[in-house]
Order: C-alpha cells, then sequence, then structure tokens
C-alpha cells in the first residue's frame, strides 16, 4: 500500500477537529492542556456549535487557548472569567459560553468569582485543569498541590501547617445548588480521554438546557513543572494526585 | 415611551436614564453614596420590559470583569460604585482600556483615602484622568454638575465609549448623587438587536460566523514590537479625543478680571460665588471643565492671558489645579481652594480665598 492510498477519504479513521487550526502549540510535550483542547474543539463541532460558542480564556498556560480553537474567545484578567461569562452569558442566553481555567486562576485568585456563579447557578460551563502547580509561571505552589509536593515557592515541600492544606474546590462547588455538575476526569489513558469527553459534551449541553452551572475538573499532568518525562508524570498522578482528588462525579443531576 | 419630566436624586436619574438609553446591563455592588442605582434598577425591574439585565455581583472586582464580558460582546454595559469600590475597580477598567473595550463606569465620590467618609468629595480626579490601573491609557470622563447631566451624560458616555473604543467614567460625587432636582429624561430607545451589533460592531463576541474570524478581545500580547504598536494607536486615539471631545461651560467670564475653575459640584457652589463677588465689585466668571479627560486645556491657556488670576476650587487638596497649571503654563498665578474629607466648601469661603490669594 503507497501513501496515496494510504491517506485516500476512505482509509481515514482519525482527523484533526476542524476547528483546531494550524498554529504551533506554546503547551510543553505530555501536557494535559493539549488533549484537553482537542475536546473541547471536538465536542463543540459535533453539536455544531461553531457560531454559538463563546470560550472565555483564563490566565496561566491556558491564556492563549484563543490561538488554537476558531471560535470567538474574551481573554479575561486572572481569576475573572466566571464573571466575564456570567455577563456573557446573561446577555447572549441563546449561547454557549464555557470558561478554561486552571487551578491557580479556579482556585486561588478567582476563588471567589468561581463560587459566586456557581451558586448564582449561572447557566455556563466550566473546564478546570488541576495540575497542581502553576505552570506559566514556571513551577510554584497553586492551591492544589498536595502536601510535600515540591516546588519553586515550596522548596522543601508543601508543609501543611504553614502554607494551607490541598483545596478540594470541586467538592465545596459540587455543595452549591446552582450547580448541576461536578465531575472529576482524567486524560491519561485512552479510556479516561473518551469519559472525559462525554462529561465535557454534557457540561455543554448543560449550558444550552439552562441547567445551572457545569463544573468537569480534568485531574492533570504537568510534567515540566513537576519535573518528570511524560510517562512519568502519568504515573505520578495516578497515584499522588487520585487519592486527593479521586475520579468520578461529585454531582451530576 | 416619550421624555418625561421629574423630580429626582441624581442616582436614580442614572439608573432611569440607563434603561431609557436602551442598556443591555448593569452590574453593582453597594456602597454609599450610590446605592439608589442599583436600587432604583431593581425596583423597576427592566428585564420585563426592556429585557436589561440588572446584577448584584458579589464585589467590585466582579462586577467591573461583569461589565468587561458584557462589553466584549458588543453591549452597553455598566456598572456604578464610590471610591473605595472604584479602587477595587480599576483592574477592570486597565484592562478594558488593553482591549479596546467600550463601558460605562460611574463613580459617585465619597471622602478618601481608605473607607474614608460617605460624605461627598472630588478626591478621586487624579485616579481617574491620570491612570488609576496599570498601563499608559485614559479613561474619557464627564463631570456632571446637576441632575440632569446626570441623566444626559450617560447616553453621552456610551456614544463616546464606542466612538473611541474605551471606558468611559461619570465622574460625580455624593452631592450630585444625592440631590434632588427636576430632569427631564430622554425617549425611551428600543435596545440593538444582535444583528444591529453584529453590524456596528464588528469586534464583538457574538459567536463566529462563516463569514468572518473568530473574534478575540484580549490586552495581551507577548512580542514588544507588536506592543508598542498597540500602545501606538490607543495614543494616537486619544489624540483624537483631545482633539475634538473637550466640553466645558463658561459663565459671566466675558469681562471677568478673574476665574473661578471648578468642576461639578465645585462648580454649582461656585455659581454662587459669582454672585456674592459681583456684589462687591469683583468681576469673577467661572470655567467649568465638562471632559475632565480631554481636559479644556486651551481655553484655560487662553483665558490666561486675559485674566489676572485663576482660583481652583475642588473638594480635594489640590488636584485639577495641577491640570489648569500646565495649562495656564505660568502667565497668571493658580491658587487651590479646596476643603478635604467630605467637607463641601460654602459660597463665602471661596469667596474668602479667592480675595485672600488671588485678588490682588
Amino acid at each position: 500500500m503507497d501513501k496515496n492510498q494510504i491517506i485516500s477519504p476512505e482509509n481515514l479513521v482519525y482527523a484533526k477537529p476542524e476547528l483546531m487550526n494550524d498554529n504551533h502549540m506554546h503547551y510543553c510535550p505530555g501536557c494535559s492542556h493539549g488533549v484537553v483542547h482537542k475536546l473541547v474543539a471536538e465536542v463543540i463541532q459535533e453539536m455544531g456549535l461553531q457560531e454559538k460558542t463563546i470560550g472565555i480564556a483564563p490566565v496561566g498556560c491556558a491564556v492563549f487557548a484563543y490561538n488554537y480553537i476558531d471560535i470567538d474567545w474574551q481573554e479575561a484578567a486572572h481569576g475573572r472569567a466566571p464573571a466575564l461569562a456570567t455577563a456573557t452569558k446573561r446577555l447572549l442566553p441563546d449561547k454557549m459560553v464555557f470558561t478554561y481555567q486552571g487551578d491557580g486562576d479556579l482556585a486561588a485568585i478567582g476563588t471567589a468569582e468561581t463560587i459566586h456563579a456557581a451558586n448564582r447557578g449561572e447557566n455556563i460551563a466550566i473546564i478546570f485543569i488541576n495540575n497542581g502547580i502553576y505552570g506559566m509561571t514556571g513551577g510554584q505552589m497553586a492551591p492544589t498541590t498536595l502536601k510535600d509536593m515540591k516546588t519553586s515557592t515550596s522548596p522543601e515541600g508543601r508543609n501543611t501547617q504553614t502554607m494551607g492544606n490541598p483545596l478540594k474546590i470541586l467538592d465545596l462547588l459540587a455543595l452549591l445548588d446552582g450547580v448541576c455538575l461536578a465531575t472529576r476526569v482524567s486524560v491519561h489513558t485512552t479510556a479516561a480521554v473518551k469519559k472525559a469527553k462525554r462529561m465535557i459534551r454534557l457540561a455543554f449541553e448543560n449550558s444550552m438546557a439552562g441547567k445551572g452551572t457545569s463544573i468537569v475538573e480534568v485531574v492533570s499532568t504537568c510534567n515540566a513543572g513537576w519535573k518528570m518525562t511524560p510517562a512519568a508524570a502519568n504515573d505520578w498522578m495516578v497515584e499522588n494526585m487520585f487519592p486527593v482528588y479521586p475520579i468520578g462525579d461529585l454531582k451530576n443531576i | 415611551m416619550s421624555e418625561e419630566t421629574v423630580l429626582m436624586k441624581g442616582n436614580e436619574a442614572i439608573a432611569h436614564a440607563a434603561i431609557r438609553y436602551g442598556v443591555d446591563g448593569y452590574f453593582g455592588y453597594p456602597i454609599t453614596p450610590q446605592s439608589e442605582i442599583i436600587e432604583t434598577l431593581m425596583e423597576a425591574a427592566p428585564w420585563k420590559t426592556t429585557g436589561m439585565v440588572v446584577l448584584q455581583a458579589e464585589s467590585e472586582v466582579a462586577a467591573i470583569n461583569m461589565v468587561y464580558g458584557g462589553a466584549a460582546c458588543g453591549k452597553y454595559a455598566m456598572t456604578s460604585s464610590s471610591s473605595p469600590g472604584i479602587s477595587l475597580k480599576q483592574e477592570g477598567i486597565s484592562y478594558m482600556a488593553g482591549a479596546e473595550l467600550p463601558a460605562l463606569i460611574v463613580n459617585v465620590q465619597r471622602g478618601g483615602p481608605g473607607l474614608g467618609t460617605i460624605q461627598p468629595s472630588q478626591a478621586d480626579y487624579f485616579q481617574t484622568v491620570k491612570g488609576g490601573g496599570h498601563g499608559d491609557y485614559k479613561l474619557i470622563t464627564l463631570a456632571p454638575s446637576s441632575v440632569q447631566e446626570m441623566a444626559d451624560f450617560v447616553g453621552l458616555a456610551f456614544e463616546l465609549a464606542f466612538k473611541y473604543r474605551n471606558p468611559a467614567m461619570i465622574l460625580t460625587d455624593g452631592v450630585i448623587g444625592q440631590m434632588m432636582e427636576k430632569v427631564k429624561l430622554p425617549a425611551w430607545r428600543p435596545r440593538r438587536t444582535e444583528q444591529e451589533i453584529r453590524e456596528q460592531c464588528p469586534w464583538a463576541t457574538l459567536g463566529k460566523t462563516a463569514d468572518r474570524k473568530q473574534n478575540i478581545i484580549t490586552s495581551l500580547e507577548l512580542d514588544s514590537a507588536v506592543m508598542e504598536k498597540n500602545n501606538e494607536r490607543f495614543q494616537a486615539k486619544y489624540r483624537v479625543a483631545e482633539a475634538t471631545e473637550v466640553r466645558y461651560e463658561e459663565v459671566k467670564c466675558d469681562d471677568a478680571d478673574y476665574l473661578l475653575v471648578a468642576f461639578g459640584s465645585a462648580a454649582r457652589i461656585c455659581q454662587k460665588t459669582i454672585d456674592l463677588a459681583r456684589n462687591e465689585g469683583i468681576k469673577v466668571g467661572l470655567v467649568r471643565p465638562i471632559t475632565l479627560w480631554p481636559f479644556p486645556t486651551e481655553v484655560l491657556h487662553a483665558y490666561g492671558g486675559k485674566v489676572k488670576g485663576m482660583l481652583t476650587v475642588e473638594l480635594n487638596a489640590g488636584q485639577m489645579v495641577e491640570d489648569v497649571r500646565l495649562a495656564v503654563n505660568g502667565q497668571i498665578e493658580v491658587a487651590h481652594y479646596g476643603r478635604l474629607g467630605g467637607i463641601v466648601p460654602t459660597p463665602e469661603g471661596v469667596l474668602a480665598s479667592l480675595k485672600e490669594k488671588v485678588v490682588h
């Protein structure tokens, strides 16, 4: 079989989503962001929502999400994405509005905006990347950093006596009446990726159906920040992150 | 509905003018002395009539970022607060200037610094016209001196904000916000349809259609060479506004030997001082800057060559006086009279200061 036969349309079993453009990604090899971006683009495309979707990008590694997914985007100040999303969805109730945020953005500086948007039951979807570290600024401690985990601002490991405990913010959010979906997924195996895609789709469906706030927490790797190979980072995540941030639904109504 | 003449507070006039202008969203957080704005909106319940969204946010920070989101959709979005809350909004104002988003922010000033007092003040002049947030940007600033202007400037602020794709502020204080006057409210205008916004604001994030590229609202640009170009574009825009949007009022300036320079509530007090002074044979006039940025530099420079002296009157320790002195550029003496911490000057106090510092 020559190359032309291999790439003929009838042999096509996989394609990049049309909404993903050809810009060179700035994410580190092995990082979870690339997979989650692809899932977001696939779901928007499969739901036929390209013309109805407005994404809100965070401050952090995903600040440039707008460079990769070909929809309209707003870039928020650090932590404020749920406030932007609140106004956008209230003023454009027939659109699908989602934020894409990291753990520092959502669970530290943006805690108030996150909790109150969820408490109001804003009809938005929140894609929450939890890798337990600040990636963009070079590996500082995050609110979700594990006990004893070393970062550039906890070089001897996170001392929970002086630096606080890993913040399980999804557990907090699941308690709020405005939240219809609070779920933890991951993207380290094929099965996990498929599950993550189903939950992202459900979150987007909830936004369109006006069911309330949906949060999909993606327990992720930051192999560059963790100073590990991608494979070792996946293993470390399963061994250390999953016990603190267990995969599965906390709320799904 | 058509025009309507009513008696109401300045804060209430802002709320009713916003509904009638066709504002799409108000996002605010209570703070004295401006809580009547959100209270009036909640009482009027415009979501039942025009479809306007009114939302009480969890903080001033959230409110200004909701305004950012609304403005990014090309909507008429606004917020209001008072001095301590406006300090919290500076992040969002800087981001909106950087992302070139039009919106209205109302500051009903109270005395500071810190939690300060709930009484009137004009001590946020520097914060408003000299930056406030980070970066090289300008905030279109309108200073009403009557309840009528509180109503009128809502529409004017949106007009200028959208013309220049820049946030605009109504800078007022507890005097104008709380006092009641007769006001003619504008006729009701329909809110713009999504199609109209798509045509008027091709940059707005309303969902990417097949006939255009994606719209991205951001203030971020990591390439310094491009960021310098962005800043140069902002500055060019500001120079156009400075050349074309200056607004001011002159009161009895034709034969004046001395000028008072004051904005907002201080200008109202100065009008009485003019009468008191003229009764004593001192020919005094008033220049009232209406736009604090862009500032009426040229007209004040010209008066610098005509009158013998100027006194700026402010509810602060001397802020606008710096811009008046820059405009006058040393031609004559420019003195300052101010009361601080929420104390409002009296017409007699202004006259005494004028005689002490300027009339020789």
